[in-house]
């Protein structure tokens, strides 16, 4: 079993843009590792260069724990080491409009919850964000709504994954893990598993 | 009501339904390679778990591999690391590799397809996002990432939520000068890069029915472009007529039953789906895109956006792609000039591939301002276009003829643009940085128009060659 994930409290940093792809979150000369512990200060490492205002260059942004962003966040590529390299960095859920498939895929089995806002809503969270870097939100995985001193919106999480992070399921080997047997039985109905003899 | 191929191969590899609503489905292939394995073995190890299915994985390297010496060991000692991780992984887990001593190598989605790994009616996952290139047999084919790998090395299964299915149909016959790669592209801007997300696409009609399984191919592998999950062509005769006398592929009776079981799996001709969109194949020309994503593109007869002409969120977005790629509103897509430009990756490096941009090369010179590279997508691959003479036409248009791999696709081995170079690829993703510099610029399009492009210096129509 994994650790059970009820709500994530910390300050935000809020990202602007829609379609913002894994090649950007993390550049792929930084995938030549054999492990993910060293992709932390590699986020967004590009932008961060060609753009010394990005908001993972700010300062004030540092302590952030949630992420806000736009549209198909973390389309592209499967690697994950973009969201690798974000939770290294010390996001531990992502707020937005819509996420990529795999991208999504790929938080949940790491318990990152990436949670959807409206767009009049999502548009609050980076105006509060960005005039007061210190608030602090809840993202609460239970009730579904993101809060923060006097302020709260609805989230939405696709029920199913939304129970592996209540339950403590989300890294899936060991539930997975337990239908040995009728794992076997489905592989030995499948004629090609014996080439077809 | 009839069922659709995905709920077919669904409902078979379907062990359970878990408790958070997911089915866990079991996966007949898993194919690996050296970037995302080598985190999943450790992970593995941690559990002290062995791999569940060794004989249903299969390995290979290519996204790191150099493509002008694979001599070992290999240069980028970081490379060379990966490489040696997924050679002790394959040999500690007796799983199959295809390295480069053992001259199959190449890219994973080329390799599967190539060998007859790749079969309808099996779920097929890896840690690469465009392994939904293998859907072109009918298979359900998905790419993961590494947390998802380490579950079905362990348990051989995913915990998958399954997806809605769009048919997308194009009917009738392409026009000369138009190919798969064009079509894909024409998708993906009608629907969007995010038009596909919660869906598989079954691709159907005329033009599909027509093509060949290399062409197949090119269009499922740019499915996720599209932002859906996978996409799939139900098999038929030239399905199997390509599996037959392949390597893994049964023989004698065990064919004749393989071929029963394939065609079980197509959609039934009753059968529903969550969307259908039709289009024309006559209204599609050659494509390029102008932008930062697959769906920024335009006839090449075309001219870039004007985001003066556009409002909201689109004109932000089109702003955005216009000043990264430094081409202004209006202008022309013919005559962009031209720095590299690269044919290859699991879109558009195979044989086919290659013979038609050498028809295009031959007799003919690259641009002097251009730096051309031909980088055939497997071991296997360059054996047949040398044995056909296409490597030597290549070479004397000005072309460099290169090793196996993934190459300028993503640029993890040392064939990157520098600066802001400008380059027409084959690939399938044109993101900021995509091909190896932080500013670099990709204009995708089909190989032929690559190849066109690299004789004219600048992009050109393969249609008005002379
Ligand atoms: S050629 Fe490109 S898309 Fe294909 S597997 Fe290699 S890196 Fe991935």
């Amino acid at each position: 079993m994994s650790m059970k994930i009820e709500k994530i409290v910390g300050p935000a940093i809020p990202l602007r843009g829609d379609d913002i792809d894994t090649d950007r979150i993390i550049p792929a000369r930084f995938l030549r590792c054999v492990t993910f512990d060293t992709l932390g200060p590699h986020a967004f490492e590009d932008d961060r260069k060609q753009d010394p205002d990005h908001v993972f260059n700010q300062e004030k942004f540092q302590n952030a724990e949630v992420l806000f962003a736009g549209n198909n966040f973390g389309c592209g590529s499967s690697r994950e080491h973009a969201p690798q390299s974000l939770q290294k960095w010390g996001i531990k859920a992502v707020v937005g409009l819509s996420f990529a498939e795999i991208f999504f895929g790929n938080c949940n089995a790491m318990g990152i919850p990436c949670a959807k806002v409206t767009p009049e809503d999502l548009e609050t969270l980076y105006k509060v964000a960005e005039s007061d870097p210190t608030v602090e939100f809840t993202v609460d995985v239970d009730t579904l709504t993101v809060s923060w001193n006097g302020g709260r919106v609805n989230a939405e999480i696709p029920a199913g994954v939304r129970d592996t992070f209540l339950q403590g399921t989300w890294n899936a080997t060991a539930v997975l893990q337990q239908a040995e047997g009728d794992i076997q039985a489905v592989a030995n109905a499948l004629p090609y598993i014996n080439n077809f003899q | 009501m009839g069922k659709t191929l995905l709920d077919k191969v669904w409902e078979k590899h379907t062990v359970r339904e878990l408790p958070s609503g997911q089915s866990q489905l079991f996966i007949g292939l898993h194919l690996i390679h050296e970037v995302t394995s080598p985190q999943a073995f450790a992970m593995l190890k941690e559990l002290n778990l062995p791999v569940k299915f060794p004989n249903r994985t299969f390995a290979t390297m290519d996204h790191i591999i150099p493509t002008q010496s694979q001599a070992r060991p290999l240069v980028d000692s970081l490379a060379e690391e990966m490489v040696v991780a997924l050679t002790e992984s394959c040999k500690e887990h007796n799983i199959t590799l295809y390295d480069l001593e053992s001259k199959q190598q190449g890219v994973v989605h080329i390799i599967g397809p190539e060998k007859g790994l790749t079969q309808p009616g099996m779920t097929i996952a890896c840690g690469d996002s465009h392994t939904s290139t293998h859907g072109a047999f009918g298979a359900i084919a998905f790419g993961i990432g590494t947390s998802n790998i380490r579950d079905v090395l362990a348990t051989g299964c995913l915990a998958m939520s399954k997806p809605k299915v769009r048919q997308v149909r194009v009917e009738g016959e392409l026009k000369p000068g138009v190919y798969a790669k064009d079509v894909a592209l024409y998708i993906i801007h009608k629907l969007g890069v995010k038009g596909g997300v919660g869906y598989a696409y079954e691709y159907a009609g005329s033009t599909f029915e027509n093509m060949t399984m290399e062409e197949r191919l090119t269009v499922c592998n740019m499915s996720i472009e599209g932002g859906a999950r996978c996409g799939y062509i139900n098999p038929d005769q030239v399905t199997f007529d390509y599996l037959k006398g392949r390597e893994m592929v049964p023989e004698g009776e065990a064919f004749e039953r393989a071929v029963e079981y394939w065609k079980s799996n197509a959609s039934d001709d009753d059968a529903e789906f969550d969307d259908v969109v039709v289009y024309n194949a006559q209204d599609i020309e050659p494509m390029v895109t102008w932008g930062i994503n697959p769906a920024q593109s335009s006839p090449v007869s075309g001219h870039v956006p004007n985001p003066e002409n556009l409002e909201g969120a689109e004109q932000t977005s089109v702003a955005e792609a216009l000043e990264y790629m430094q081409l202004s509103g209006d202008q022309d897509i013919k005559g962009i000039p031209l720095d590299v430009t690269f044919i290859g990756s699991c879109t558009n490096g195979r044989l086919s591939d290659l013979r038609i941009a050498a028809e295009i090369a031959k007799g003919r010179k690259v641009a002097e301002n251009v730096q051309a590279i031909v980088v055939p997508g497997s071991m296997e691959v360059a054996r047949q276009a040398v044995a056909e003479g296409l490597d030597k036409v290549f070479k004397e248009a000005g072309f460099e003829w290169r090793l196996a791999g993934c190459s300028m696709c993503l640029a993890m081995n040392p064939d990157k643009l520098q600066g802001d170079q400008m380059c027409a690829s084959s690939s399938n993703r044109n993101f900021k940085g995509r091909q190896g510099s932080p500013t670099g610029r990709t204009l995708l399009m089909s190989p032929a128009m690559v190849a066109a492009s690299s004789i004219a210096g600048k992009v050109a129509d393969v249609r008005e060659l002379d």
